[in-house]
């Protein structure tokens, strides 16, 4: 039986209630009074000259307040990018400047020119129709490797070229590797695309500013995952705001997948035009700006080789990427396809060599950065789809194949830096043979070609890095901030808990799952304690919720707070039961001393600290509120194993997906339900990249894809019930929880199972298909077919 | 600007209204009714579904004027008479149907009108009803349930966790 509260409770979520009946309050939800609205006049060419702006005749027309463009921005910082990575020579990499409004040129399609404030959102479009704009067009790159080409047109004139560092890792491995592979008894080779894909949050971006004469201080309202990043990059980098006199307030906000993490060009515009205009402004996306406008994801071209001995153990891997930057750097866009991506190239697997070349590129499209697994998605395609493709050279098992190369001993040092504290991917691998019934996919795959389709099966294991990360560690690999997280917990006069987090819940359901935990650790109700956070002016420093780190990093730092909460209370116990402080006990919320039937319960206590009448002053100070700080030891490595089986229409290409099972290690579980549920969301998105989304741009880098018309989603009908599986728990052995992150590992499982099963699935019918791209669309697929048939 | 009238979640309400004015907006903006919401400007996301005379429609899609003399359901609308959860509404809770929240009010309105038609739809039926409402989080799974389990129907028996 689950237990009905505390940790490992499948609690139902008490956020459901405000979303469930319209009482959600998002930030397009909050108007401040006398708030203007801004509209930003883009960018419809992928790179030129701005000759000139002219907003005379826009500057005269009804309700425009005031028209701002690069040049009111020359005196206020750019957007800073929070990561430096540096190249296999050892030189840091090109950074171009980033302004908040164009100067000078235009470097993609939605790069924003001028914002228009005025009294009506109408009135701010009208008025940008008026505007004269001259600007020359460049000749676009949008091609990586043509980037790279010697006379490529340069995306940043102040740059030496199109390449923004060039990163070998682990560089005194590259030799090594190349003799591995160039001695190996079998080498496998892919070449893949991971396209381009846009997080897509159903709430678009929204910001509002506004600005206090009274006391100087700025407030912003913003679509955040993490509120105290976006005050001290806005703050410290941009607008030269001290903390103090910022606030930065992300409510409730619809979804995020990474590309809510980043500080961007329209927060800093609201804050700064607040105070410029002495009038809230308000900005609020449409779809569309959105698409042009948020940060993209992924975007990887690769070369992937795997090495193999004579018994098929995996002897070398090598990997040559090149990513896709877009055109400025995003916040944190060097570290995913580096640190986030090479870092993880082992995988499950006891792979002894590994060299990793990443190139970074620009060009003249929309930034790229973190999406829900940010690099780690990038490692596992590549290394799942070449590991598949071996084993069918070889004609061996692909489960196994895995098997026999899997990690058994932890902990286990990669020869890519990380080390993995545990793990049992035997466990996860057994578990996804008993769920997915293996032994039944022959009958149903001559059900399914009774009908003419065909079916394939496609296995995948996946290991992640979360948990993120320890500050000196991430220090010394580049990141220009720390990344710990932080709890208060505030116990009041009756007993009540407030908990402030620097974590931010987006969809996560931390209001339930946090107080699961504190409930579990004191022994009270659920319901006597709620999270507060979201808020700059409440909550402490915490670096927000991203890279599935909120529980295993924050929560941490609740525990370690709350365990000062309980030594402190044990004191006061032990005053009030004329006891020693050793001797208290605390369970199901009464503290008792051992051996006795003496106790005191719980709210005597909180109400003892805040009515001090009988009380050791002398040796503590009356209150019960404590703060922790939780900087993590090490990564945390949720991995697993996934299954999928689809069917293809040998006529049209189409490719469904019947089943999927997932199988997943995430250690401890807080709440089995919440977990399940993310899973759920993962697979989703893991299912669109394999088979739905892509964001296209043309030759001339027109965004081709930049509406629900364009860009296809995965709708109800595109997905299966899902079958998942958390049973297979090895605790992380460094954070008090034992909890390793769950937030993104169904959309780094999922899209290598999906094509390897498309390609078993063409392999039943006889077309010898080796590889398909991503998107795996029916006119991909019939092509594929078509070309070997 | 024309008057428009009409009744939302049961009151007679009236405003003024550009010919422009999407219902949404005026729902939105002129209401205070933010349960309503705005996920794209192409009609496809359904996170702003309401009911109009009975019927589920994009607010996106119909402007104020046009919904003048109509009686209007929206988010805010849907609880029970006591304040506590419909049985739609208490399915989502019970079967984790929401993560964000953000596309949740268009579902449930998708949903009533689903159910209203169609009282024990089958997965298929469902997830072809829902081919114009969006979600990014929950990947659909306990969606589905919900409304099935709304519906009356063992998902136990359906689906697994």
């Amino acid at each position: 039986m689950p237990k009905d509260s505390g940790i490992g409770a499948p609690s139902k979520r008490r956020e459901d209630v405000r979303f469930l009946t319209g009482a959600g309050n998002y930030t397009d939800d909050i108007n401040v009074h006398g708030q203007a609205y801004v509209h930003f006049l883009r960018s419809d060419v992928a790179h030129g000259t701005i000759n000139s702006i002219n907003t005379d005749a826009a500057a005269a027309m009804s309700g425009v307040i005031r028209i701002f463009t690069g040049v009111d921005f020359e005196g206020v910082g750019g957007l800073p990018c929070g990561w430096q990575v540096t190249d296999r020579f050892g030189e840091a990499m090109q950074e171009p400047g980033h302004p908040v409004l164009a100067q000078g040129k235009v470097r993609h399609v939605g790069d924003p020119i001028a914002a228009i404030v005025a009294d009506s959102l109408e009135e701010a479009r009208n008025a940008a129709e008026a505007i004269e704009l001259d600007i020359t067009e460049l000749p676009a790159v949008v091609d990586m490797k043509a980037a790279l080409e010697d006379g490529a047109t340069k995306v940043h004139d102040d740059l030496t070229s199109n390449l923004c560092y060039d990163w070998g890792f682990v560089e005194d491995n590259r030799d090594a590797v190349d003799d591995a592979i160039k001695n190996a008894a079998h080498v496998t080779t892919l070449e893949l695309v991971n396209q381009r894909l846009v997080a897509n949050p159903m709430e678009p971006r929204v910001a509002v500013g506004d600005y206090s004469r009274a006391n100087d201080e700025s407030t912003l309202y913003t679509t955040s995952q993490n509120p105290h990043v976006i005050r001290l990059l806005m703050g410290a980098f941009v607008l030269g705001i001290p903390e103090h006199k910022l606030r930065v307030v992300a409510p409730d906000v619809g979804g995020g997948f990474g590309t809510k993490i980043f500080h961007y060009a329209e927060e800093a515009f609201c804050t700064f035009a607040a105070k410029a205009c002495n009038r809230p402004v308000k900005w609020t996306a449409s779809r569309s700006e959105a698409f042009m406008s948020d940060a993209h994801g992924r975007d990887h071209v690769t070369k992937i080789e795997l090495a193999l001995d004579v018994d098929n153990n995996f002897t070398a891997l090598r990997t040559e990427t090149y990513a896709n930057m877009g055109a400025y750097l995003s916040t944190f866009a060097p570290s995913v396809p580096t640190w986030l991506h090479g870092t993880l190239m082992a995988g499950n697997y006891k792979t002894p060599l590994i060299y990793v070349n990443v190139k970074a590129v620009f060009t003249n499209t929309v930034p790229v950065d973190a999406y829900r697994g940010a690099g780690r998605p990038e490692a596992t395609f590549q290394l799942e789809r070449v590991v598949d493709k071996a084993a069918r050279e070889l004609g061996v098992d692909p489960i196994a194949l895995r098997r026999q190369n899997f990690i058994t001993e932890f902990p286990y040092a990669t020869p890519v830096a990380v080390e993995y504290d545990t793990g049992d991917y035997e466990a996860t691998m057994v578990k996804l043979e008993e769920i997915a019934d293996i032994s039944g996919f022959a009958a149903r795959r001559a059900e399914s070609e009774k009908h003419g389709k065909l079916r394939g099966f496609g296995v995948n294991c996946y290991i992640e890095a979360c948990g993120i990360a320890p500050s000196n560690l991430v220090g010394q690999l580049g990141a220009r901030a720390g990344l710990y997280d932080a709890a208060t917990v505030r116990v009041n006069a009756t007993g009540s808990i407030s908990v402030m987090v620097g974590a931010h819940s987006h969809g996560q359901g931390h209001e339930t799952s946090f107080p699961q935990v504190v409930a579990e650790m004191l022994g009270i109700d659920e319901g006597m304690i709620d999270i507060v956070h979201g808020d700059s002016s409440k909550i402490p420093f915490g670096m927000g919720t991203y890279g599935s780190r909120s529980i295993a990093v924050c929560g941490s730092a609740m525990v370690r707070a709350t365990e000062k909460i309980i030594a402190k209370a044990k004191k006061i116990a032990a005053h009030l039961l004329e006891a020693a402080e050793a001797d208290i006990e605390l369970k199901d919320g009464q503290f008792s001393v051992a051996g006795t039937d003496k106790s005191v319960a719980w709210g005597d206590v909180t109400l003892a600290a805040y009515v001090p009448h009988n009380y050791p002053l002398e040796d503590i100070e009356p209150g019960l509120e404590e703060t922790a700080f939780y900087d993590p030891a090490n990564f945390t490595y949720p991995a697993g194993a996934y299954a999928c089986e689809v069917e293809v229409d040998p006529e049209t290409g189409q490719v469904t997906v019947d089943r999927f099972v997932a199988a997943d290690d995430f250690g401890n579980i807080i709440n089995p339900m919440i977990v399940s549920g993310q899973v759920h969301g993962g697979l989703a998105q893991g299912i669109g990249q394999a088979l739905l989304e892509n964001c296209a741009y043309d030759e001339n880098g027109q965004l081709l894809s930049a509406s629900y018309m364009d860009y296809a989603m995965p709708r109800a009908d595109d997905v299966p019930f899902y079958e998942v599986d958390h049973s297979a728990q090895t605790p992380c052995t460094h954070n008090p929880l034992g909890v390793k992150g769950c937030g993104e590992a169904g959309a780094i499982g999922s899209p290598p199972t999906i094509i390897n099963a498309v390609i078993d699935a063409l392999h039943s019918g006889g077309y010898d298909v080796t590889h398909i791209d991503m998107p795996a669309s029916p006119s991909r697929v019939w092509a594929a077919m078509n070309a070997v048939k | 600007m024309s008057k428009v009238a009409m009744t939302v979640n049961g009151k007679s309400v009236s405003g003024d209204a550009k010919g422009n004015t999407l219902l949404v907006e005026f729902l939105r903006e002129d209401l205070r009714l933010t349960g309503t919401h705005v996920g794209c400007d192409t009609s496809q996301c359904g996170a702003c579904v309401v009911h109009v005379n009975g019927k589920a429609v994009k607010a996106c899609t119909m402007f104020a004027a046009e919904a003048d003399g109509a009686e209007v359901t929206t988010i805010e609308g849907m609880a029970n008479a006591d304040g506590s959860l419909n049985v739609i509404q208490q399915a989502f809770q019970d079967h984790h149907g929401l993560q964000c929240g953000f596309c949740t009010p268009g579902m449930v309105m998708s949903a009533a009108a689903l159910l209203k038609e169609n009282p024990k739809p089958t997965e298929a039926e469902v997830r072809d009803y829902l081919e114009g409402n969006i979600c990014r989080c929950t990947g659909y799974h306990n969606i589905v349930k919900a409304i099935m389990a709304a519906s009356g129907q063992d998902v136990g028996a359906i689906a697994a966790e």
